[in-house]
């Protein structure tokens, strides 16, 4: 259960070998979270975050497997996922996603396809499938990483940027709905991160490291806030930049 | 009965879980709900944590089982239903002459509650707690109703006593009552600079008064830190009272008249504007007064005045630290209150009580020594850490949480502060086989599943 700081007992991780997600679960781990349930595809990596997330503290880690590029199976590793937590869970954090180079995959119909089913589709019937449960259990948290790319459409990273405005979309939405069942949905924007999934790009204005975004995150999920920005400042910037004159952001976007 | 889905929450507003809440009016309607769990009963929600919701359970509100024999004069004894308050006793109970023999610091707990976390008030040291003055109940359990006394049946007695509702649900109760004389209070109140100085005059000079407590600043450091106010009294003897009040000296207590209108947002009280809060408190309180007469409401139950006081706190809630430590382990009060302090938790007036020894009760609070209670809402980042660290140092001391307070605690640390737990769970798999009662709290706790 939740304690009264929010800081829960058990957690589902979908994306479970995310840089993100881990970093946030050391944090969990060292406070109150025991049993921790990783869903992903690699066994290998799920594997070794599981040992690390033994050492963090956890005394019950299970995984379990998922394929994001088969939506159709999302409901199958949300019910495995649940049971391997003992029926109920006290926080979901969705971290599935692939980040694409967007000129490669642009004239690309079927790469195109398959990050929507990876970054979209796949995470919008994973929720679909946990509603029920959620609402059953009378309780619980949800957090959902978007990113900023979905705020504001950019030429390099449109095609993704349009999974994580549909994804955000989707969880703000998803949380009103359960505003009154005592379930408490969040929206975390992170901007650019250092991770595996970052490597080689080069950096974005006020990028972070790991640690740091997950301390922004552990912090954002005791909050009552529904959407958070990673970090907070980025708020503010977004906040201006949304209205900027398209040509004008253009040219900002284009200087980096 | 009737059911709808709630969300609820303790008295501190944190952790909400959504309930089927039902009323039952007759115990058959009781038994009816405990025919599957997850099911706890609930009272008027006074716990400050997470004991009586069930997420995705049943929650029995005991408001249902409302009814109140006559008392038996010569007994001293009333039985009345499990969802009876304690104002509700005390307004009859009062002008025919007698007062409830432990009442915490709201008059606003159902029987059926102070049973189940066994509550205390100011004249533990002498008095004990609630369950010493329970002559018997019934109870309904998933197995079936049973009417318990300590004499027939002292493992179901004692589990039940701050067995958090793990054990059934309280249908009714026979309690013995004080006979008094007036509805007066002759308290001696004085003012400390410190903490050593209120705490030596409790140790030494608790025993003397059937009520004793101290409310202690948690803001002030140096020379002055944990300076204190410190009342003591009994009922007030007839012939201690003249005039208007020696005409009618048994009144009833008196409702709120006031109530916060709505929930501020988390942060209006803070470090400075709780600290002007206890610097006048502090200021107001008299050096040294003698035997002045207080009314009931006044002594015992002075935030009963303002209804719906804990909205205060904010939208986030609060939670009250509340532990024991036994005499060995006084320090505790100390490093507790320093350790507030010097992390820069606002925390209101803390509560300084003396205990004497707990009852057979596995999970009775009490040890022989001191309890310390200290309010404090939800919000700076470095709390969850702080009070981790000060479960640590009041389980080294052998001392313990008070779970009517708890929403907080973890279950390995539950666990080395109530070694004794695993036979009230033994007690409740004898009337609960299949493990049906439960509550977020117990869940929590690892109490149940």
């Amino acid at each position: 259960m939740r304690n009264a700081f929010g800081q829960p007992q058990s957690v589902l991780v979908l994306g479970g070998t995310s840089d993100i997600a881990l970093a946030v679960l050391d944090r969990l781990c060292a406070a109150r979270t025991r049993t921790v349930v990783l869903a992903g595809r690699d066994e290998q990596r799920l594997a070794a975050a599981a040992d690390r997330l033994r050492a963090a503290g956890a005394t019950t880690v299970e995984t379990v497997p998922m394929e994001a590029s088969q939506p159709s199976s999302a409901a199958a590793t949300i019910e495995a996922g649940l049971s391997a937590a003992g029926g109920r869970v006290d926080l979901v954090i969705l971290a599935a996603g692939i980040l694409s180079d967007q000129e490669a995959i642009e004239d690309d119909a079927t790469a195109t396809a398959q990050l929507f089913e990876i970054n979209l589709t796949w995470p919008a019937a994973a929720l679909a499938a946990l509603r029920p449960r959620l609402l059953a259990q009378g309780s619980g948290q949800v957090a959902i990483i978007s990113s900023v790319g979905g705020v504001l459409a950019r030429r390099d990273n449109y095609s993704y940027g349009a999974t994580k405005a549909g994804l955000d979309f989707l969880g703000i939405g998803y949380g009103d709905s359960l505003r009154d069942a005592g379930v408490k949905v969040q929206v975390f924007r992170p901007g650019f991160i250092r991770t595996k999934m970052t490597t080689g790009l080069e950096e974005a204005p006020m990028t972070i490291g790991v640690d740091e975004c997950a301390e922004a995150i552990v912090a954002g999920l005791s909050s009552s806030a529904q959407v958070i920005w990673v970090p907070a400042k980025l708020r503010l910037v977004f906040g201006v930049m949304r209205h900027l004159p398209r040509p004008v952001f253009r040219f900002v976007a284009s200087r980096r | 009965m009737t059911d709808h889905l709630e969300l609820l929450s303790g008295w501190g507003n944190t952790a909400p879980s959504l309930a089927e809440v039902t009323r039952p009016r007759t115990e058959a309607e009781v038994d009816a709900t405990l025919g599957h769990g997850p099911v706890i009963a609930r009272g008027l929600g006074r716990s400050y944590g997470d004991a009586a919701q069930c997420a995705g359970g049943t929650v029995v509100s005991n408001r249902g089982l409302w009814h109140l024999s006559p008392i038996d004069p010569a007994s001293a004894t009333i039985t009345v239903g499990a969802g009876v308050s304690l104002d509700e006793i005390l307004r009859v109970a009062v002008p025919a002459g007698f007062f409830v023999a432990v009442t915490p610091g709201t008059r606003q707990v159902t029987v059926g509650g102070a049973i189940a976390a066994d509550i205390h008030g100011k004249n533990h040291h002498l008095d004990g707690s609630f369950m010493n003055h329970v002559e018997s109940f019934r109870l309904a359990t998933p197995t079936g109703e049973l009417t318990v006394t300590e004499a027939g049946d002292p493992d179901l007695f004692w589990a039940t006593a701050g067995g958090m509702g793990l054990t059934g649900v309280v249908l009714e109760a026979t309690l013995r009552l004080l006979p008094i004389e007036t509805s007066w209070v002759s308290v001696d109140t004085e003012r400390f600079e410190n903490l050593d100085g209120v705490m030596a005059a409790m140790a030494s000079g608790d025993d003397d008064y059937r009520y004793s407590v101290a409310w202690v600043d948690c803001m002030t450091q140096g020379p002055r830190m944990g300076r204190a106010v410190l009342t003591r009294g009994d009922h007030a003897p007839a012939a201690a009272l003249s005039g208007k009040a020696a005409r009618r000296p048994l009144e009833p207590p008196t409702a709120p008249r006031l109530a916060v209108p709505l929930t501020p947002p988390s942060g209006l009280l803070n470090r400075l504007s709780i600290s002007a809060f206890n610097e006048a408190w502090f200021r107001k309180a008299p050096k040294k007064a003698d035997a002045e007469l207080h009314s009931l409401s006044a002594f015992f139950h002075p935030l009963d005045g303002v209804d719906l006081w804990n909205r205060m706190h904010g939208t986030r809630g609060f939670l009250q630290y509340q532990f024991a430590v036994d005499d060995a382990h006084g320090e505790v009060v100390r490093t507790a209150i320093e350790t507030l302090s010097s992390n820069k938790v606002p925390s209101f007036l803390a509560v300084l009580k003396r205990f004497g020894p707990g009852n057979p009760g596995p999970l009775s609070f009490p040890v022989q020594g001191w309890t310390l209670a200290l309010d404090v809402p939800v919000g700076p980042s470095q709390l969850p850490g702080v009070l981790d660290r000060l479960d640590e140092i009041v389980a080294e001391a052998g001392g313990r949480l008070y779970l009517a307070k708890d929403s907080r605690l973890s279950p390995e640390m539950f666990a080395t502060m109530y070694p004794r737990s695993g036979e009230l769970m033994a007690v409740a798999r004898r009337v609960d086989p299949d493990g049906r009662l439960s509550s977020d709290l117990s869940r929590r706790l690892g109490l149940t599943h």
